[in-house]
């Protein structure tokens, strides 16, 4: 059967193999067809989606053991969380999620434009995330509420301090009731902890979107091909979704 | 051979336009930062056989210390612990047992059996011309030499991570605990994150490969064992390790950033200041147990497949029990997830809880032995080769018996308690992990070696290295039992310090001579893998007549593995099959008409 099809194949090479044997010029020489193709990735995205549920869940593990052994270190350390950033942050998080899946919704019709104008915005909503958990960390670095052996915060000089100093950080005034438990640098462990790697998964996906803008805007996505902003999106949710989990879990509990 | 190629050629090959893709071109792209399954594997061989050496070297560093407590070391001492004139210190000895440990379990026994073996045999063995995803392939194993690198570092700090390989806190999360326990730990967490990255690329990507690239006709319940092994290794890997990760980035937070996961308050450790904390030392033993009691199958399973692939073979029948070897390997993997607690009975863990572990760990024992049989029941009336392979195979089943039995002793609560941190339980899991794993990979080594290299290694020098390796391992592991119960404590630099151990030190003197040989030994490995390359006999495609897909490919494989695209018609083990005419084997891709399996099953039934 070979014959012909070796010399074919040799004589054109890789740049022309879609014409002559009409494959998608993305379609990996491994894979049978398109679909198959589309199929592996797609399965590969949603075990690699397993894997960082179960990495999270580790972190979700520390969290219930210490929420269930020590529970006023979460009644307490919650009062210094912003409740308003927090909810900012949730609708970013959604809207973000909303513009990534219109994109791969463009990117299966061939609406180049539509996908480009997406997944920019979606990458400004990200950004926009990391700007306001910028101002809740610095504002708790600020404040000493840092995590374990580091935490330096002195509830009596904030007291005292009264309207003075009020003025210079009035939005972030934090209305603190109770004594603070021994533990509670373990609350601020947790809470950088977590979401800090979270924090880190936006970054990522803000590579990973930032790749898919790139080859939007080079013209590789359509109705034939659109799998990798499918599969980024998926991810996209993902850390949307983690999110969702930990901004009641955080910050508004009692 | 030439009976076989040209049955293969009677085949109606699939229409496989695509399989004469230019293979690439230039050494670094070939041999080095290649994408092809078959390069990758061979990497991976290559790197852990290293590494093997390097780990039994530090094995013979424990076992010298053993026999001849605080002198000088012949040869490898003044090359480990030049400062001490070649004599190892306590805090030397705790490093090296940490990183024999580690060496072992990260860079040998996971990489050959997933890493070697795994990428070379899943896209042979369904029939596809590489894995699913060639690049995260590559990666996967280029992420194993960061890891190497902070490991090996991290002997320059204090002397190298000294918490064992289960990184217990507080010695791991306290900086001043030890002098191992400094920037060498910290290294040693990151190696591991590293490994953890290259395991989970892997994983992803034999699970994809193997649900959506076999070949036409490759049903499920056609698959070789191995490569059912190999899929449930990977989602044991790819549903446990994630949380390892996560409480070594934990542990890595609570050295470097001040968190105190794991760390409780007011602990004062070498005069150093109270600690401030809040955490518990017990979250990190649940976490890392969580991965690390499957992570004992993912260093089973995939060498049990591979053992029941060679058995059938070599006993030229089929294996007995297709489906409940498939079963019992998904029982002892689903098991494998609710089992950790068995590390931890005498931990201060609730009685309570250490009673349902060890009901759950019992009940592992059923799925083993049903395998266990069925390896029996495949040699029961086998017309057995002996050869290299036969022998580490069957080696693979006895010890993995010893290893399975002394098991139960450890999984009852009692027993535990008092076996608890002795020898017996070193004498336990070197049985399961060298005895069984290894053997195991001693007898694929030799069976697939033609397959990568195109040529045989010498079943003679093969058969002398087996008959070494199995009498001074059991000469040196199975006293461990005794020792054990005789309350000799693992990790103790010097158990003659203690009246009631002094007696013990002959036996070990002569554990020690038997580690020394099989050490030796492991050179004729070396050497007949490495000069088998250049003066082995040519092998055809299919010098053992055995029935998988990956002997329908020339030997070594192209670059796209199969010149003709195999179509499957049979299960994997239809060895003296009736059907299979002057030949004892019908290979997955010879079709034979329906009427010749009517007319076999009739002249069955009279």
């Amino acid at each position: 059967m070979s014959a012909t099809m070796t010399t074919a194949a040799t004589d054109h090479g890789h740049e022309a193999h879609g014409e002559h044997h009409a494959h998608h010029p993305f379609q990996a020489h491994h894979f049978d067809t398109m679909v198959q193709q589309f199929d592996s990735a797609k399965l590969g995205i949603w075990l690699f989606l397993i894997t960082e549920v179960m990495f999270f869940s580790g972190l979700f593990v520390a969290y219930i053991l210490f929420r269930v052994n020590y529970p006023e270190i979460f009644a307490y350390g919650h009062q210094f969380l912003d409740k308003t950033w927090g909810m900012v942050n949730t609708i970013v998080l959604l809207f973000s999620s909303l513009t990534m899946a219109w994109a791969v919704r463009c990117a299966q019709l061939g609406q180049q434009r539509g996908l480009i104008t997406n997944l920019i915005i979606t990458i400004a909503c990200a950004a926009a995330f990391l700007g306001i958990k910028y101002i809740e960390y610095s504002h708790k670095i600020h404040e000493g509420l840092l995590p374990g052996a580091l935490f330096s915060y002195d509830p009596n000089a904030h007291h005292g301090e009264g309207a003075g100093h009020d003025s210079h950080d009035s939005e972030h005034s934090t209305h603190v009731t109770g004594p603070m438990p021994a533990r509670i640098g373990l609350f601020f462990s947790i809470y950088f902890c977590i979401t800090g790697l979270h924090g880190i998964h936006i970054i990522a996906g803000m590579i990973a979107i930032s790749w898919i803008l790139y080859r939007s805007i080079k013209g590789h996505f359509g109705p034939e091909y659109f799998g990798p902003v499918d599969y980024v999106g998926l991810y996209w949710h993902l850390v949307d979704l983690i999110w969702i989990y930990l901004f009641p879990l955080l910050y508004l509990i009692h | 051979m030439t009976a076989i190629v040209s049955e293969l050629t009677e085949l109606d090959p699939r229409e496989e336009e695509h399989s004469h893709h230019p293979a690439p071109v230039g050494f670094i792209r070939r041999f080095i930062f290649s994408t092809d399954h078959k390069v990758i594997a061979v990497q991976f061989l290559l790197t852990s056989l290293l590494m093997l050496m390097v780990g039994g070297a530090l094995a013979l560093g424990i076992r010298w210390q053993l026999a001849y407590p605080w002198e000088r070391m012949p040869i490898l001492g003044d090359i480990l612990f030049p400062a001490d004139g070649g004599q190892i210190s306590p805090e030397a000895y705790t490093m090296l047992f940490t990183m024999h440990a580690t060496v072992m379990i990260f860079l040998v026994i996971i990489p050959i059996l997933a890493g070697a073996f795994g990428n070379f045999l899943i896209p042979l063995q369904i029939g596809a011309e590489d894995m699913a995803f060639p690049t995260l392939n590559m990666l996967s194993y280029w992420f194993m030499w960061p890891a190497i690198t902070c490991f090996g570092l991290s002997f320059l700090y204090g002397g190298g991570p000294s918490a064992g390989w289960t990184v217990y806190p507080l010695l791991s999360a306290l900086p001043q605990a030890a002098p191992g326990s400094g920037f060498a730990q910290t290294l040693w967490l990151f190696g591991l994150t590293f490994i953890g990255f290259s395991s989970m690329l892997g994983s992803v990507n034999y699970m994809t490969t193997i649900i959506n690239m076999r070949a036409p006709g490759m049903t499920l319940f056609r698959m070789p064992l191995t490569i059912w092994s190999m899929l449930i290794t990977a989602i044991l890997q790819a549903f446990a390790l994630p949380v390892l990760t996560a409480a070594g980035f934990m542990l890595l937070a609570d050295r470097t950033l001040g968190t105190c996961f794991f760390i409780p308050a007011g602990i004062i450790v070498n005069n150093a200041a109270p600690t401030v904390g809040g955490g518990q030392p017990l979250l990190w033993q649940h976490l890392f147990w969580f991965y690390s009691h499957p992570a004992v199958y993912i260093m089973l399973l995939p060498a049990m497949g591979m053992v029941s692939d060679m058995l059938a073979c070599m006993s030229r029948k089929p294996v007995f029990g297709y489906k409940p070897m498939i079963f019992s390997m998904a029982t002892i993997a689903g098991l494998g997830f609710i089992v950790w607690g068995h590390h931890m009975f005498t931990s201060g863990m609730n009685p309570a809880l250490g009673m349902t572990f060890m009901v759950s760990t019992v009940m592992i024992a059923l799925p083993s032995a049903i395998k266990t049989f069925n390896w029996i029941g495949t040699l029961w009336g086998g017309r057995l080769q002996f050869n290299t392979v036969m022998l580490n195979s069957v080696a693979f089943v006895s010890l993995f018996v010893v290893g399975g039995l002394s098991g139960i002793f450890l999984a009852a609560v009692p027993v535990d308690v008092y076996m608890h941190d002795t020898y017996f339980i070193v004498a336990h899991f070197h049985y399961v992990l060298f005895g069984a794993t290894l053997f195991g990979v001693f007898g694929a080594i030799h069976f697939w070696y033609p397959k990568m290299f195109g040529r045989m290694m010498s079943d003679t020098v093969g058969q002398i290295h087996f008959l070494i390796t199995f009498v001074s391992f059991n000469l040196c592991f199975f006293p461990m039992h005794l020792l054990g119960i005789a309350g000799m404590p693992r990790r103790y630099a010097d158990p003659y310090h203690f009246p009631y151990l002094e007696h013990l030190l002959p036996i070990n003197q002569f554990m020690t001579l038997a580690a020394i040989a099989m050490g030796f030994a492991q050179f004729l490995l070396i050497g007949n893998f490495l000069l088998s390359m250049v003066f082995g006999k040519k092998a055809g495609r299919n010098p053992w007549n055995a029935n998988g897909l990956e002997w329908t490919a020339p030997s070594p494989p192209g670059h796209g593995n199969y010149d003709i695209a195999p179509v499957v018609y049979h299960g994997p083990y239809e060895y003296s099959s009736p059907l299979a005419g002057e030949k004892d084997y019908l290979m997955q891709t010879e079709y034979v008409p329906r009427e010749q399996v009517l007319a076999a099953n009739e002249a069955m039934k009279h």
